[in-house]
């Protein structure tokens, strides 16, 4: 286990932020059929063990996220609220925090999003995103991740943070939606 | 993958819900588990599919039956699915209607 330690890249003087590059990583891409994988998939009330297949049989999308709470997280289902991806298509998140956290953040954002729970960060690794996070030791994160999936769990678009923090462009996913799904 | 035949609405650590899955196990039955929260307030899905908040609470796809509270779930298994449902009832009885 263990991604590979992130650089820090050279920032221009004057600049008092750091952006961070992500190491090349051997993630699911665009072609791709993704892989199958069953975890607690929670809903705004309950949740239940489901497989990925058992879910997937309409185009999808699939985010990969920071643990609940963490502000890319948040952004991330304003969005999906903004844009209306849910209204859309099925939309289903996945994380490393708990099925209650999950709950928490449902009842807030994210109206009609399912996300599934992966505490250990199996399915992560398994997808290829997995990094640690500086200054919290033993937590395996993942990377922030779009897959669009059609029906068959092929990933007909897939966008994988290269830097960190780096946020998804909701325009590009737009338009690769309505190309799916159209 | 086939629906198990039995959906059980169940809290994680409750142990009138790990009664009514000891009794699942005993007789071989499939079910899934649907975990809902600890407040009464959260558990409105509970509530619209057994006219109750309280777990456990079973619905058996097999025969309609939708039932809340331990005690009446085992009895409605063992009544159903144990050997009392083939052998006229001796088998509960001599568990001591368990």
């Amino acid at each position: 286990m263990g991604a590979a330690q992130p650089t820090r890249k050279e920032v221009p003087e004057m600049v008092d932020f750091d952006v961070v590059d992500l190491p090349e990583a051997d993630h699911v891409e665009e072609g791709d059929t993704a892989p199958d994988f069953t975890r607690p998939l929670v809903n705004a009330e309950y949740w239940e063990d489901s497989a990925l297949d058992d879910a997937v049989d309409e185009p999808t999308l699939l985010l990969f996220h920071p643990m609940d709470g963490a502000f890319q997280a948040t952004y991330l289902y304003n969005a999906v609220d903004e844009h209306g991806w849910a209204d859309d298509l099925q939309v289903l998140g996945l994380s490393i925090s708990s099925p209650y956290a999950h709950k928490r953040l449902l009842a807030e954002r994210g109206e009609g999003v399912r996300i599934f729970s992966d505490p250990g960060a199996g399915v992560v690794e398994e997808y290829g995103l997995d990094h640690d996070i500086d200054g919290m030791t033993g937590i395996t994160e993942t990377r922030p991740a779009v897959f669009l999936l059609d029906g068959d769990r092929t990933v007909d678009y897939a966008w994988v943070a290269s830097e960190h923090p780096e946020f998804p462009d909701a325009e590009e996913i737009d338009d690769a939606i309505d190309r799916l799904v159209d | 993958m086939t629906e198990p035949q039995i959906t059980l609405y169940r809290l994680q650590a409750c142990p009138f819900c790990e009664r009514v899955v000891r009794t699942l196990d005993r007789f071989g039955l499939e079910y899934r588990s649907r975990y809902v929260e600890p407040m009464h307030s959260e558990r409105n899905v509970v509530k619209r599919v057994s006219g109750a908040r309280s777990v456990p609470a079973i619905v058996d796809r097999e025969t309609g039956v939708t039932m809340s509270e331990s005690a009446n779930i085992v009895e409605y298994l063992e009544g159903t699915y144990g050997d009392a449902a083939t052998d006229g009832g001796r088998a509960a009885d001599a568990e001591g209607g368990a």
